[in-house]
């Protein structure tokens, strides 16, 4: 009997570690899964078409995802990038398209309003050492109010320079936007960066131990901001994706943004307590939510009940990351 | 820093191997439709059987899934759609205003070869570039409730007369308050939304204080207006809308809200502040929990509008198209009445039990 006991044990201790050793494989077996279950269900899921949709359907989330990866893998969290992805989105299409200005500089200008919420983000939380919830809270306000106070109404007529990322090229039949493109060209960036540089090696150290991390000739302050100011341009960037892709610069646009991005992050199989992630997870995991949401609707079960798929997904996915930080 | 190391270099071999893989999945979503010239055909072959009288895809989104509205348009269309044979698929955006999940929602729809698509935009404007795609690709939109902005970027509006709503609670209100001079709150929806506008303008200009255009999304003002506050439809955010407007003024013995949860709102914010014999609240909507409020006098009276016959005309005139070929166009009225059990000379209302019988939501 306790032969049994400690045999089963030792097989979930051994699937623990091998998730602990290999963080994605379990949200990537989720995706594969999926795919082949709803693959059997609509003869139209698995088509060349019906995937370049459901890509072009992350981009928005799965850019704004890859700063709050970074953010997260320092141990911290984002809760203002719906936020400054709106604000960024609204100024780049009004500034065109209201004040006349260059659609490119416009463009620009919204990145660049980004980049002062990365910085301001940065400076509360390394130099008073605020909490990165508390801080991102109340810039997630601040910027709110400000895309309200610059517009309440949806600003359309979008100049042809706004809306390129929308546009597809078509390969052996199947259009394919060049927003999702830019958006698995980012990822491949930032994996390489993460992977392959002192940087992206200092930002994980950051996140499993800022002591440590300090003692052994990181600078903490410096890393921190960085990582908060670049992912504040992929949420310039995710800006400029949503509005080529509805086509409209949209005040009401990002209030969920945080929410649905941490949602991908976890689904990644990334640590909310840092220092443990890949950013490959979270492409995976953005693209399980479009995969669940696309595969639903095809096969017409009502929206609601892929809420509630993620909602689960989600539990299992932070508990298989508790579990295996535990048995550690 | 071992282990650290060793999962380093495993997740640095799988991390690679994830790229490739997703690049494959984008290599395969061509090669699969390397062949699509060819797999036209299936869409081809979908619509085929339907001008044969069956198996229509209907596709229906609404501005939420939990709005009992929004459900009783849902019911409307299942058991139209169930009674005509057709295939109904639904979707909605994580919340109102939420553009982008009905953005997500309609291209979902048209890969599934809707042959028409239902929607009540939750942005009036920013849904017309999406709406534009799919009616490029051949599909049918219909818009239920509330119309886009421009009005014809879709094939046809079915919907109650939001102004007409408006102005039917504005001209009893006037006759109600009497020679009383009013003092008035508007609990509105939220800046910018061509519903909201429509309901409050035609309030005011029944009550005989502000000609406004029927169809502008800009909300007028007379000087008898002495507080207009957004809810967003919301209990909770009437409730505060309401407090504030008291603390504002306290004279105020008249208020217009966008809908019925925007009124009890008020009503617990006037209980509260012990005026409810005092004040009057008008509403727009309809619901059975509304007109409950109707019975129990919490609301005087409110312009009752018809989800379900929305829905159900919506899933007919798209089973029609893709039979007949023929679309509906323009704006079609699909009524609405007004319910109060104090009923003026001059002002056609029904009681709140025929409120009850027709009313949508749970009873």
């Amino acid at each position: 009997m306790s032969a049994v006991v400690s045999k089963v044990t030792k097989r979930r201790s051994s699937v623990l570690d091998m998730l602990r050793g290999s963080p994605i494989m379990g949200p990537f077996a989720a995706l594969v899964l999926a795919s082949i279950f709803f693959a059997t269900q609509s003869d139209k899921f698995l088509t060349g078409a019906n995937f370049s949709l459901i890509i072009q359907q992350v981009m928005v989330v799965g850019t704004l995802a890859i700063g709050q990866t970074l953010v997260i893998l320092t141990g911290g969290i984002d809760l203002s990038n719906g936020m400054i992805m709106a604000l960024a989105s609204v100024l780049m299409t009004g500034l065109a398209v209201q004040s006349g200005l260059n659609p490119l500089l416009a463009i620009l200008i919204g990145l660049l309003a980004g980049v002062v919420f990365g910085l301001l983000n940065g400076a509360l939380i390394t130099a008073i050492g605020l909490p990165p919830f508390i801080v991102t809270l109340g810039t997630f306000n601040i910027a709110y109010a400000l895309v309200r106070i610059y517009t309440t109404a949806t600003i359309t007529n979008l100049p042809a320079e706004q809306l390129f990322l929308g546009n597809t090229f078509n390969i052996g039949g199947t259009e394919i936007t060049y927003g999702s493109v830019l958006m698995i060209i980012l990822y491949a960036i930032t994996w390489y960066i993460l992977r392959s540089t002192p940087a992206g090696r200092s930002v994980y150290a950051v996140g499993d131990n800022p002591e440590a991390a300090r003692l052994a000739g990181i600078n903490t302050t410096r890393v921190l901001t960085g990582v908060y100011v670049v992912a504040a341009i992929s949420y310039g960037i995710a800006g400029l994706m949503l509005v080529s892709r509805t086509g409209v610069g949209d005040p009401q646009a990002g209030q969920t943004g945080n929410l649905d991005s941490i949602t991908a992050v976890v689904l990644g199989g990334t640590s909310l307590l840092g220092g443990r992630g890949q950013i490959m997870g979270t492409l995976i995991g953005a693209l399980i939510v479009g995969v669940f949401r696309n595969g639903l609707q095809l096969m017409g079960v009502g929206s609601i009940y892929q809420v509630l798929i993620t909602g689960i997904l989600v539990i299992v996915a932070v508990s298989i990351d508790y579990l295996s930080h535990r048995s550690k | 820093m071992v282990h650290r190391f060793a999962s380093h270099r495993s997740g640095r071999i799988i991390g690679l191997a994830c790229f490739l893989v997703i690049l494959a999945m984008l290599a395969a979503a061509c090669g699969s439709a390397a062949a699509p010239s060819g797999s036209a055909a299936p869409t081809a072959a979908g619509a085929a059987p339907a001008a044969a009288g069956g198996d229509v895809t209907v596709g229906l989104i609404t501005k939420t899934e939990t709005n009992p509205f929004f459900v009783k348009m849902k019911d409307g269309a299942q058991s139209k759609a169930t009674e005509l044979n057709a295939k109904l698929l639904t979707g909605a955006g994580a919340k109102d205003g939420d553009n982008e999940g009905q953005v997500t929602a309609l291209e979902n729809m048209v890969n599934a070869g809707a042959k028409g698509i239902l929607i009540t935009p939750s942005d009036t404007k920013a849904i017309v570039p999406s709406i534009k795609k799919a009616r490029d690709k051949g599909v049918l939109v219909i818009a239920l409730d509330t119309a886009t902005e421009p009005q014809d970027a879709v094939d046809a509006l079915f919907a109650t007369n939001n102004f007409n709503a408006g102005l039917l609670i504005g001209q009893w209100a006037k006759a109600a308050m009497g020679s009383n001079k009013p003092v008035i709150a508007t609990l509105d929806l939220a800046p910018g939304i061509t519903v909201g506008a429509q309901r409050h303008n035609g309030f005011l200009q029944g009550y005989g204080l502000a000609k406004a255009d029927p169809n502008s999304s800009d909300l007028v003002t007379s000087p008898e207006v002495v507080c207009a506050q957004d809810t967003h439809g919301d209990q909770t955010e009437g409730q505060t809308a309401m407090e504030n407007c008291l603390s504002k003024n306290p004279d105020i013995n008249l208020v217009y809200t966008i809908n019925e949860p925007a009124a009890f709102g008020a009503y617990q914010a006037i209980k509260a502040a012990g005026k409810e014999k005092n004040i009057t609240i008008v509403s727009v909507d309809g619901g059975c929990r509304g007109v409950q409020g109707i019975v129990d006098g919490q609301i005087a009276a409110t312009s009752q509008q018809y989800p379900l016959k929305m829905a159900a005309m919506g899933v007919d005139a798209v089973v029609q198209y893709a039979k007949t070929g023929v679309k509906p166009s323009g704006y079609t009225d699909t009524g609405v009445t007004l319910i109060t059990d104090k009923p003026q000379a001059g002002v056609d209302s029904k009681d709140s039990k025929f409120g009850t019988e027709n009313c949508w939501g749970t009873k």
